[in-house]
């Protein structure tokens, strides 16, 4: 399918933060936010990507994927885990038997800047460990550059390598790089057409990660590819989401932009590592009546 | 053309900001000069917002260095006197005759001193060595114990405030105070005095309101560590103290006449500590053989 980047729809800011405001006004309570607040829960991406990472950092956030919070045995596990390549098969084995996945970044994660050799090296070391999920970043400098077919090329044969394995790729644009959103609309076009199934906001890595506004244009741009192919591609905002208030207006966001089928784990993820103890303790509050504290819920 | 007062909107301060009452309520308060107020009607959800502020400062404030602390407190005094004037005319307006709002100033300033000198003191008086019948040093020391609500004195606008605010700050707590019903408007002067003082965000919250609606709220929150009312309500104290065992908070009633010069020492601030002892293992101490 032949689609020119250079002609992405230009993006009304103003229209898109007005929006965004108006989506902030939802006034979620009761039994529904208990539903919304185990939704973003079953949507997280439990992650850590830290040179400091450990086998047994990453065994125990595995376990906290599985068990959220012992306290309420009821709760949905995570989406998935989200390490470094090296520590796939740690996470593998933690997961074994339970239902999240074991998602790995790639592509020199997280600046992007290595030789596609490397990047296709990378991202095969992790899939032959078993990784569910490759998140690949592209390489900022060539988009901004305007050489989007290196962009485009470097996605495609990430697709293809992934697609022997059966995982699912997300691509993560790094947009408080390619900072406008004109960028990003361009970027999520990229993405879509060169075989993404799931775009993603950011690293985490630099200052400024997910915002609401970002991932509306991201939203739309994926709708956009959704009525002209009835194909459907996932999101996942990363970084910067850690209070339950905003993951729910997340959720706001995703629900009126693209409708009831995307709100499952199979099509919007969180990526977020204080996220989930903070939309543990709005459960606990629902439940008990009064608000919760930390104290009480196994650090992240 | 007679020039128009620009008159302040008192707000309330939460994390080192002075928003709104989040719940949009207001009451209206009379002032002497026949002025009506509009003071924020603080809602449980700004409470709830005050604790995760207060929560989140904990930790910076309470591993800064006790004489930083000192230096800190101290400078809030700085910040106070040089506003004496505007502390005076808010308290006229209140009902304080000029004496007594004077007095009631210097003694706040005066107090804010002291405690700023306990910062790194207090430490040295209550921490012990102990006696053990085993090769341990054996040695206990005071240490914060968190968050802290308080709902402050209603008969007094800015000593009472003070006198509980000072303690618990020294002590390297951070606390969530519900200023004077009746008295309010100097409460949030003074939280522009903190905001001025290098004193980090959240350390202290100050919000106006209701005891009758808020001290549930108060003592039920279970990421608050201490509650204190410093007025003597029984059925409200009850209350308190039934909420406050849902995380075994510590409960005080300071219900005390603060302009009494006796009612200021370091066992304010140890009231809010808790005594962590260690127990570490050595061969013997000293040469003289003394068992410690």
């Amino acid at each position: 399918m032949s689609y020119d980047f250079k002609h992405s729809p230009a993006i009304d800011q103003v229209g898109i933060e007005e929006r965004v405001a108006r989506f902030n006004t939802r006034s979620i309570k009761k039994g529904t936010k208990v539903q919304g607040l185990k939704l973003a829960l079953n949507m997280i991406d439990l992650t850590t990507l830290e040179g400091k990472d450990t086998e047994g950092k990453v065994k125990q956030m595995c376990y906290k994927a599985i068990h959220p919070h012992i306290a309420m045995p009821d709760l949905p596990t995570t989406a998935a885990v989200c390490v470094y390549p090296t520590m796939v098969k740690t996470a593998k084995d933690a997961l074994k038997g339970s239902q999240v996945k074991v998602a790995s970044v790639s592509t020199a994660f997280p600046s992007g800047n290595s030789t596609m050799q490397i990047k296709l090296l990378d991202t095969k070391f992790a899939l032959d460990n078993g990784a569910n999920e490759i998140d690949m970043v592209i390489s900022r400098g060539e988009f901004l550059k305007g050489n989007y077919n290196f962009v485009f090329d470097e996605i495609a044969s990430i697709k293809d390598l992934c697609k022997k394995y059966e995982a699912r790729l997300k691509v993560i644009f790094e947009t408080g790089e390619i900072s406008t959103l004109d960028n990003v609309r361009r970027a999520s076009d990229i993405a879509i057409y060169a075989g993404a199934d799931f775009i993603k906001t950011s690293t985490g890595k630099i200052g400024v990660a997910a915002t609401m506004p970002v991932t509306l244009v991201m939203l739309d741009a994926i709708k956009d590819y959704y009525i002209k192919t009835g194909i459907m591609v996932g999101m996942k905002p990363a970084g910067g989401i850690s209070t339950a208030k905003s993951a729910l207006q997340y959720l706001v966001m995703l629900h009126e932009t693209l409708g009831n089928a995307w709100l499952d784990n199979k099509w919007f993820r969180f990526g977020a590592s204080s996220l989930a103890n903070d939309l543990i303790l709005q459960l606990e509050k629902e439940a008990r009546g009064v608000y919760f504290s930390k104290d009480y819920i196994s650090v992240d | 053309m007679e020039r128009i007062e620009v008159l302040k909107t008192y707000k309330i301060f939460i994390g080192g900001q002075f928003p709104r009452t989040e719940s949009g309520r207001y009451y209206p308060l009379k002032l002497k000069n026949n002025m009506t107020v509009n003071v924020s009607l603080s809602s449980r959800k700004d409470f709830r917002n005050s604790v995760v502020a207060a929560r989140s400062a904990f930790n910076g404030w309470s591993t800064r260095a006790a004489f930083n602390r000192g230096q800190i407190i101290y400078r809030i005094a700085e910040m106070l006197e040089g506003r004496k004037e505007q502390f005076l005319e808010e308290l006229k307006q209140l009902g304080y005759s000029v004496a007594s709002a004077k007095k009631e100033i210097e003694q706040s300033i005066d107090r804010l001193v002291y405690y700023a000198g306990w910062c790194d003191k207090y430490q040295q008086l209550l921490s012990t060595v102990n006696p053990v019948a085993s090769s341990h040093f054996n040695f206990s020391v005071p240490e914060p114990m968190g968050v802290v609500a308080i709902m402050a004195d209603e008969s007094t606008a800015l000593l009472g405030l003070v006198s509980v605010i000072a303690p618990c700050i020294a002590g390297g707590n951070t606390c969530i105070v519900l200023a004077s019903e009746s008295k309010p408007t100097c409460a949030i002067t003074f939280a522009e005095v903190i905001a001025t003082s290098d004193v980090p965000g959240g350390v202290v919250n100050i919000v106006t309101g209701n005891r009758k609606e808020l001290h549930a709220h108060f003592s039920s929150h279970m990421d608050v560590n201490a509650v204190i009312n410093c007025n003597s309500e029984k059925e409200f104290n009850k209350t308190i103290g039934e909420n406050a065992s849902l995380n075994v908070k510590r409960v005080f009633t300071w219900n005390k006449n603060w302009a009494d010069e006796t009612e200021q020492g370091p066992y304010f601030i140890t009231d809010l500590q808790e005594i962590k002892t260690t127990w570490h293992p050595i061969e013997n101490i000293g040469v003289s053989g003394i068992k410690y």
